[in-house]
């Protein structure tokens, strides 16, 4: 018999589902008494090229009271386009899906080469595309100007003022005005790539000690606006590429004083952030709007301040959009990142999804709490539907405007079967999970995945029942749990609810010592972008990626060759003789210690005689390859030694204040933080757990 | 009225009343019973013809007269001999003629001025004077006010003038107005009889009389009416009728009227005829508009009077003035022109009174303004407010500071004072001029305004010469000119900034009527060319002004044209609710710079908006990106709007369409005049701030209400254009003309104009294109050399003779190059204590420039009635003081004129009649807002000539004289249908064909065989290889030439439809639209002025 660890695994493949408990309690007493709470992490679309779906979306029945699916016993009429329902003879329409389409919104404030890259990528991107989807070009500055795709000879272009939002109704003058912004790829294929060849920068001056004037908010509007009266629930994706934080208009972050300087953590929980609630709400508005019509937002915001993410999260959060932050268009990390946005599978189709709506339905014993992940609720009340909810809750459905196959959603139950109720011996608990969604190929489709576990007695089963927990996916249901707590309350509360719930359970207790240090509940020395960046992605990531963000990997390659070593996450493992790779998921450090940083200056490795000295240093290098590769968006890479300036990326992915202290002598200085060690951490924690009455 | 007929009544009046009687009998009478005309016609057509005629024929009331109809003088026995001595002794040819001939002697009128006492000074109309003429004119007058005493039953028509309704026809005839009722009737048979020949056959009386019954007064009446009248007049029926045909034949109206009176003239030919098409029957068989004047209407009175008149038929009363007589403006301007044209006007002399502005002159500035730049209504100014109320003449100065001169006269001089600026008295801030009077060996100068005494700077020291001139006087413009210019410096400048050079903004309608009409065709075309002739100053290679262009319907499209582009761009910007400038860089270019980018631009333009089906169009959403725009360039400019409809999009400064005609006549007609909307003049301010200027050219199919649309332009001193049912056919030449000239004019930006003054007097009122912010300061976003500011003096204080009155009339304004220039004109006015002097001294070209602009504006917040009536009061208290002060004593009955004022009556009478005071049927409330804007920045050539159009035989002068033929004064009755005619009048130029022109010079002229295949309307003549025709065409185009606006030609046929047009233009005849005859007004304006005098 296969172990848990290995059943687990397994229905992870098919299903694309973890559970945190893969035996349940039997009743609500016993569920609450568990601490981790009953939940999921659900994969909707994990690629499963063993199921070859039906070569069309499912075609109902028009008739209201009918919606039967179109099946071989109805008679076509293929010229016609029409077919008649079998059941209800209701003849019905054929109509032609609806392609794709991809809004640039692009923002001209930047400096001359990072435009120069960015439009680079941009036309590149275009032969991604299939060639029947939709292109449209937003482009802004002080002006927003949405740029007409056919004319020929004059380029015309409609531009709207940076500092007034437009009501949807305002934008679409005519819808027939709007088609003119939106073309197939294949009839404006040249004219696109000419018009983004002669983009400018932004031609109105930017005097001395100003920042330049930018319409983000305004120019995300009228991309809002624009798909909603005229493509409202048909797969889009705005994407939205700044160089900067919005500085007038609707949504802006900070004013055009370059003396004032934007937003920090420190500056919010002073109340000191004048722009960031309006901006905010601002946000919020358009993405509730753009996830209601089932687009999506993306985020790629490149430069080396901070840009807005954090009033801007909530477009790709609640649309199911990418949010990607570097320091520069001009990097191979944006430019692989935005690459791979395009990425296609095995039958040539994009990696994406559209317009999902994921229902959940249980059996009687159990109700949905909520989710997490890049959803919003459809507020879909149903007997399945429990009182208490976590994350998202009070519906059984939600809607993922957009998602690939590796957008994960935490999905949490609650166990309502009274105590004095029992489930009869050998009893299981079911849940099916069905998505319906547009495929990149334009169909629709759905997917339904249904699984099933037993139920337990916490009395006489416990055994079972522990040994079915995963730890795994319970540390990162938590952890999504805390970030998502973290996003709407005080930081310090967070930190308290998280401990509490790890000293009622004193289980696994590093990946919650970690996840109390990460970036995702910590936010000292991040700025308010770059944590809205890291809980962005950790909303959405599986399982596997989740957990390298909650606990980096440590590896040294020196003590084999062929397989990685973990090392203890610690600075007492950075040593003289090591060669470290780090994975935080964001970043890759390759660490060499002195030592081998001295023989590398040496020239040992191009010497025959050690050869496998050079092995040793490639052997890192390779790995991080091969990660670099398959992640997305693409981790920063550093590739430091012993006394290098990133060194510090090391050990502690949430940079401490206190690493300006020299680095590097032999045994590992402790690096100060203003956190509490893993050490001291620990003798607390057993403390308490043991005077713990839980 | 009443006083005065009975005054003059002597004798002849007794005859006048019962002629009325008659008269009213007759039509009455007739009316009544016959067809169901409309009463007022009846009456209208009695009275109009009734009126010319009156005069003469009025005595000859036997169908004798018919006989005469052809002469006037010749006519009636009794009437013609007391006529004869009337109007040929005295008042017409005696008194006019000597006037001028007095004018002649001395340049200036001065010398003449014991004439005036004279009877031959006033040049008028003295009929009275010696007992029997004079009898009849009052008589005339008499009669007419006799009509309005009789008439009490009938009220309205004893106000005459006053009454709206009657408005038209009143004021038209004098008599017939007021005395329509009454008079009318009298001399309305008359009339009929005028048209003796022809008509007489018509005579019908049937018909006749039922028109005129229906007036009204009554079934019963009439009757009575008849009896009494028949019996005298023998017409009894029948002559009713005749007031319709009266009004017919009015050209001929002299004899008419003398016919008519007696004989029943009336009832003869015409009634027939007359009682269906009314109007036109006259116009078209009379050839003279005369007929016109449906007004009449309220003529019944006459039947009040009617009764007790019975007995009295006899015609005799009426007379009418010898139109010959009576002053006449192609006399005085010919005269002016042969004393005065000859020699330079040299400016030294305070208080010169300059040659007319129809005469050719030329200028020699020495210390004074040229009178191209300032002229004045009085030149010599009375030392009191006392005097200046007492005599009501309007002390206004007509300025045009930018005028263009004469290739012959020098541009003002440019002066440079340097860093420290122009030099100016501290106290009153006049810059120094000719009259800052040195002291001190020239250490000090005492300001010529206030008086204040002002230190010389070191550097501007002067020593004195014996006479105490400094002795560089003659080598500084500013000290011996009375126009130059100073370089600003930059405390003059906005902003503490020179300025840059203005830019052009073109800004295209393309919704689908400009389209379709070919506009947008036209115009880039013309604009690929003419974008090289902007206006440079100086002697520079290329223009400084940069240009931008924008097209619009119901959003807006601006262009980036950018000298690197390959192609240009176009930007949209839809929210024209919130208007902002979507580009600075690429959007005003160089042309050269830009030339291939701008001429692919034109190019496309046409071709991107071929197939436009937007009809909608936005307005001041237009004008606010062009503002704005030139707020982001940091410059003044110009924008030139080409705009077709009624902006009806949503967006700020959208219009209803609110054309009433129902208004006109009631008191809320001054609504039509003004704006829609208060956001135009928001925006007028925002664009005078920036230095803004707009121009505005407009191609309406339809109502597009002017009023609105030329806020903006009127205020920022621009020009409005228009272009009604524009076809590129038949408008291109006459749009592109007007486009090209004012593309090139040279124009000051961002200008503001003070008029400094002696202390004593304080310029009160301004009348023009401008805003003003404050009471002194006159902005000016744009000024061109065709603009004019009309100034309003009032006295604050007195003046002294020996000190005479200063003007300096200083402009600030920023070049063409982006130059930033003080303009100085100053004019010296003599003062005086003696109301002699100022009769003699006054130019009633100016006054009129200021009495129609003050007209003209006083409809925007008064009832045009009340308007037209203060216009006459004026003029009467005018000339009424003058009687009572200047003239010699005289007869009470003798209409005495100053010689200077003698044509204020006619030229008074051609406002009152203006399109914008007395509308017709066929003017629209767009045009009269159109030419009201006009008007306000005429200077006196222009109104000159828009009020009194020149009329100018071509076929009586030797074809080989290819000088300008002598004009002849605009009246029906001095075309003769054998020949030619030109008429303009500045802004329109018809071509009269005769019905009667040998066939030779109509092949001459147009290359057909005949008369009836000249087409109507042409508009174009063509080009034939003959004397003729080359020098009809050479003075067509001389005359197109001498004016700001092309005008466009239409050749009219006589008794062609197109006549009626035309007829409006003959200003001393009759209006259709009711305006009075010069000589009804002439009448009028006496009774007013022995009103006062009693």
């Amino acid at each position: 018999m296969a172990t848990y660890l290995e059943f687990i695994q397994q229905n992870e493949e098919r299903d694309g589902v973890r559970f945190s408990w893969n035996v349940w309690p039997s009743s609500r007493l016993e569920a609450t008494r568990m601490v981790v709470p009953l939940a999921c992490l659900l994969t909707p679309l994990k690629e499963r090229p063993d199921l070859p779906p039906v070569q069309y979306e499912p075609v109902l029945c028009s008739r209201p009271t009918c919606k039967a699916i179109l099946n071989p016993l109805c008679q076509v009429d293929y010229r016609a386009k029409l077919w008649a329902c079998n059941f209800c003879f209701q003849r019905n329409q054929r109509g032609a899906p609806s392609p794709l389409i991809f809004l640039y919104v692009v923002d001209t404030c930047l400096e001359d080469d990072d435009l120069q890259a960015l439009k680079e990528s941009l036309q590149m991107s275009l032969s991604l595309l299939p060639p029947d989807a939709l292109v449209g070009l937003i482009t802004f500055g002080r002006m927003v100007q949405v740029h007409e795709l056919s004319c020929e000879g004059i380029s015309k272009s409609y531009v709207f003022r940076g500092t007034k939002d437009l009501t949807a109704k305002q934008i679409q003058v005519s819808v027939q005005l709007v088609l003119r912004f939106l073309q197939p790829i294949h009839k404006i294929d040249m004219n696109l790539t000419d018009l983004l060849g002669e983009l400018q920068r932004d031609p109105w001056p930017v005097p001395q000690g100003k920042r330049p004037l930018r319409s983000t908010g305004v120019a995300l509007s009228i991309a809002v606006g624009l798909l909603e009266g005229t493509f409202p629930n048909t797969g889009a994706r705005i994407m939205l590429f700044t160089g900067g934080p919005p500085t007038q208009g609707p949504g802006m972050v900070v004013g055009d004083e370059l003396k004032v300087p934007i937003r920090s953590w420190h500056d919010i929980e002073k109340d000191n952030a004048r722009f960031m609630k309006k901006a905010t709400k601002h946000y919020e508005m358009l993405a509730n709007r753009t996830a209601a019509n089932g687009h999506c937002i993306d985020i790629y915001a490149c430069a080396l301040d901070q840009t807005g993410l954090l009033e801007m999260k909530c477009c790709p959060n609640l649309t199911g959009g990418y949010m990607v932050m570097g320091d520069s268009f001009n990097t191979s990390l944006f430019k692989q990142t935005f690459q791979r946005i395009f990425s296609k599978d095995f039958n040539g189709n994009f990696r994406m999804a559209f317009g999902a709506t994921l229902e959940v339905k249980t059996s009687r014993e159990l109700k949905v709490a909520g989710a997490i992940g890049p959803c919003v609720s459809l507020n879909v009340k149903g007997p399945c539907v429990s009182e208490n909810e976590l994350g998202v809750g009070g519906t059984s459905q939600w809607k993922i405007c957009g998602l690939d196959p590796t957008t994960t959603l935490g999905i949490y139950f609650e166990v309502v079967n009274q105590h004095n109720a029992p489930i009869p011996q050998g009893g299981r608990g079911a849940i099916q999970f069905v998505t319906h969604y547009q495929h990149s190929s334009t169909q629709r489709r759905i997917r339904v995945t249904t699984v099933a576990r037993n139920w337990a007695d916490v009395q006489s089963q416990l055994k079972h029942i522990e040994a079915a927990f995963d730890q795994e996916a319970a540390a990162v249901l938590m952890a999504r749990l805390g970030v998502f707590r973290a996003e709407s309350e005080e930081g310090p509360d967070v930190l308290r609810w998280l401990d509490r719930q790890l000293i009622r359970l004193v289980k696994k207790k590093t990946f919650m010592f970690h996840l109390r240090r990460s970036p995702f509940l910590q936010v000292f020395n991040n700025s308010p972008d770059e944590s809205s960046y890291y809980r962005h992605h950790f909303a959405r990531q599986d399982l596997t990626q989740s957990l390298i963000m909650i606990q980096p990997i440590l590896e040294d390659p020196r003590r084999s060759l062929t397989v990685l070593q973990p090392v203890l996450l610690d600075s007492s493992s950075i040593l003289a003789d090591r060669i470290l790779l780090m994975d935080t998921f964001f970043q890759i450090v390759i660490y060499l210690g002195e030592t081998i940083a001295q023989w590398r200056k040496a020239g040992y490795q191009d010497m025959p005689e050690y050869e496998n000295f050079k092995h040793l240093l490639q052997a890192p290098l390779d790995d991080a390859q091969e990660i670099l590769q398959a992640r997305f968006p693409m981790p920063r890479y550093i590739h430091t030694e012993h006394g290098g300036s990133q060194v510090s990326q090391l050990v502690n992915p949430s940079q401490t204040h206190n690493n300006l202290y020299a680095w590097g002598q032999e045994t590992g200085a402790p690096i100060l933080t203003d956190d509490v060690s893993l050490q001291v951490f620990m003798d607390h924690l057993k403390k308490l757990a043991v005077s713990s009455a839980c | 009225m009443n006083v005065n007929q009975s005054a003059p009544p002597v004798p002849p009046f007794g005859q006048p009343q019962p002629v009325y009687a008659g008269y009213h009998q007759s039509s009455y009478g007739g009316q009544p019973g016959s067809t169901a005309a409309p009463t007022p016609y009846g009456a209208y057509n009695g009275p109009v013809p009734g009126y010319q005629q009156t005069p003469p024929p009025g005595v000859s009331r036997a169908p004798a007269s018919s006989g005469a109809p052809p002469a006037s003088t010749a006519q009636g026995p009794c009437g013609q001999t007391a006529y004869g001595q009337f109007g040929q002794g005295d008042v017409q040819n005696g008194p006019s003629s000597g006037v001028q001939m007095q004018r002649l002697p001395g340049s200036q009128p001065f010398a003449s001025a014991p004439l005036a006492p004279v009877v031959s000074q006033p040049a008028v109309l003295q009929p009275y004077g010696p007992p029997p003429t004079s009898a009849q004119v009052t008589a005339q007058l008499a009669g007419m006010q006799i009509s309005g005493a009789v008439a009490p039953a009938p009220p309205a028509s004893g106000l005459g003038y006053g009454p709206p309704t009657s408005l038209a026809s009143a004021s038209g005839s004098f008599p017939n107005s007021g005395l329509y009722g009454s008079y009318p009737q009298g001399q309305a048979p008359p009339l009929g009889q005028g048209h003796p020949g022809a008509q007489p056959p018509q005579r019908s009386v049937p018909p006749q009389a039922s028109s005129f019954t229906s007036p009204a007064s009554g079934g019963p009446r009439m009757p009575s009416m008849t009896g009494p009248l028949l019996p005298g007049q023998s017409f009894g029926g029948p002559p009713v009728s005749q007031p319709n045909h009266v009004s017919s034949p009015p050209p001929q109206a002299l004899p008419p009227g003398t016919q008519m009176t007696g004989p029943p003239g009336p009832p003869p030919p015409m009634h027939s005829s007359q009682q269906p098409g009314y109007q036109l029957q006259q116009n078209g068989s009379f050839g003279p508009a005369r007929g016109p004047q449906s007004n009449y209407g309220s003529p019944y009175p006459g039947a009040a009077t009617f009764g007790s008149q019975p007995g009295p038929p006899q015609p005799l009363p009426p007379k009418r003035l010898d139109p010959d007589a009576i002053p006449s403006p192609i006399q005085v301007i010919e005269d002016d022109r042969n004393n005065r044209g000859s020699e330079p006007f040299v400016t030294g002399v305070r208080g010169q009174v300059p040659p007319l502005v129809t005469t050719n002159f030329l200028v020699k500035d020495q210390g004074n303004a040229s009178p191209r730049y300032i002229r004045c209504t009085s030149y010599n100014i009375p030392c009191t407010s006392d005097m200046a109320k007492q005599a009501q003449v309007p002390l206004a100065a007509v300025i045009k500071p930018l005028a263009r001169l004469p290739p012959e006269e020098a541009s003002p001089y440019v002066v440079d004072h340097g860093e420290s600026g122009p030099l100016r008295c501290n106290r009153c801030k006049a810059y120094m001029c000719p009259f800052m009077q040195f002291v001190e060996g020239g250490r000090r100068f005492q300001c010529c305004f206030c008086s204040c005494i002002n230190d010389v700077p070191p550097q501007y020291f002067q020593h004195l010469d014996h006479t105490g001139k400094r002795v560089d006087a003659y080598d500084r413009p500013e000290l011996s000119l009375g126009s130059y210019e100073f370089l600003a410096t930059v405390d003059y400048c906005k902003n503490n900034k020179f300025p840059i050079p203005p830019a052009f903004i073109f800004m295209i309608d393309v919704s689908y009527n400009a389209v379709r009409s070919g506009l947008v065709r036209l115009l880039c075309e013309e604009l690929k060319s003419l974008l090289d002739f902007l206006p440079r100053e100086g002697g520079a290679e290329e223009s400084a002004i940069r240009v931008g262009f924008v097209t619009y319907n119901k959003v807006l499209h601006f262009y980036n044209v950018k000298s690197s582009l390959a192609q240009p761009q176009m930007m949209v910007v839809s929210d024209v609710g919130d208007m902002f400038v979507p580009l600075l860089d690429g959007f005003l270019v160089n042309v050269s710079e830009s030339r291939a980018v701008i001429t692919s631009l034109l190019d496309q333009i046409p071709e991107m908006f071929a197939d436009t089906r937007e009809t909608e169009t936005v307005f001041a959403p237009v004008i606010q990106a062009g503002m704005e725009a030139l707020k982001a360039a940091e410059c003044a400019g110009k924008l030139f709007l080409f705009h077709t409809s009624l902006p009806i999009a949503e967006a700020p400064g959208k219009l209803k369409n609110r054309d009433d005609r129902k208004l006109i006549n009631t008191d809320k007609e001054k609504t039509l005049f003004q704006p829609q909307s208060g956001a135009y003049q928001t925006l007028a301010k925002e664009c005078v701030a920036q230095g803004c200027c707009v121009d505005l050219f407009l191609f309406p199919n339809q109502y597009v209400d002017v009023a609105t649309l030329s806020v903006v332009p009127q205020l920022t001193g621009g020009s409005v254009y228009k272009y009604a049912c524009f076809q590129v056919e038949n408008d291109q030449e006459r749009f592109l003309s007007d486009l090209r000239r004012d593309v090139q004019k040279v124009v000051g930006f961002d200008a503001v104009m003070r008029v400094r003054t002696s202390t004593g007097i304080r310029a009160v009122d301004f009348f023009g294109a401008f805003y003003m912010s404050n009471t002194t300061d006159v902005e000016l976003a744009g000024l061109d050399g065709d603009k004019t500011v009309t100034v309003e003096f009032k006295h604050d204080d007195r003046l002294n003779e020996e000190n005479g009155a200063l003007l300096q009339c200083a402009l600030l304004y920023t070049s063409c190059a982006g130059q930033r220039r003080l303009r100085i004109h100053n004019l010296a006015l003599n003062c005086c204590t003696q109301l002699a002097d100022l009769y003699r001294n006054c130019e009633t070209d100016t006054l009129i420039n200021y009495m129609a602009k003050f007209a003209y504006r006083g409809v925007l917040s008064s009832p045009v009635k009340t308007v037209r009536d203060t216009l006459i009061t004026q003029c009467a208290q005018i000339l009424a003081c003058y009687r009572k002060n200047c003239a010699s004593p005289s007869s009470a009955g003798q209409l005495i004129l100053p010689e200077c004022m003698k044509l204020l009556p006619v030229y008074l009478n051609c406002v009152l009649k203006s399109e914008v005071l007395q509308p017709g049927a066929e003017v629209t409330t767009d045009d009269r807002a159109y030419v009201r804007q006009l008007v306000t920045s005429m200077d006196v050539a222009e109104t000159n000539v828009f009020f009194y159009p020149r009329l100018l035989p071509l076929t009586k002068s030797p074809i080989e004289n290819t000088t300008e033929p002598p004009a002849v004064r605009a009246s029906e009755e001095r075309l003769s249908n054998g020949d030619i005619y030109l008429l303009e009048n500045g802004l329109n130029l018809f071509l009269w064909v005769g019905a009667s022109v040998q066939q030779g010079v109509v092949q001459s002229v147009f290359g057909v065989s005949s008369f009836s295949q000249i087409t109507s309307g042409l508009s174009v003549l063509p080009v034939l290889d003959n004397l003729l025709s080359k020098k009809v065409r050479g003075l067509i185009d001389g005359l197109r030439a001498q004016r700001s606006r092309y005008m466009k030609l239409i050749v009219v046929k006589q008794e062609d439809k197109l006549e009626m047009l035309f007829k409006h233009f003959l200003v001393e005849d009759k209006s259709l639209s009711g305006g009075a005859s010069y000589v009804d007004f002439l009448c009028h304006m006496h009774k007013e002025i022995r009103q006062l005098l009693s």
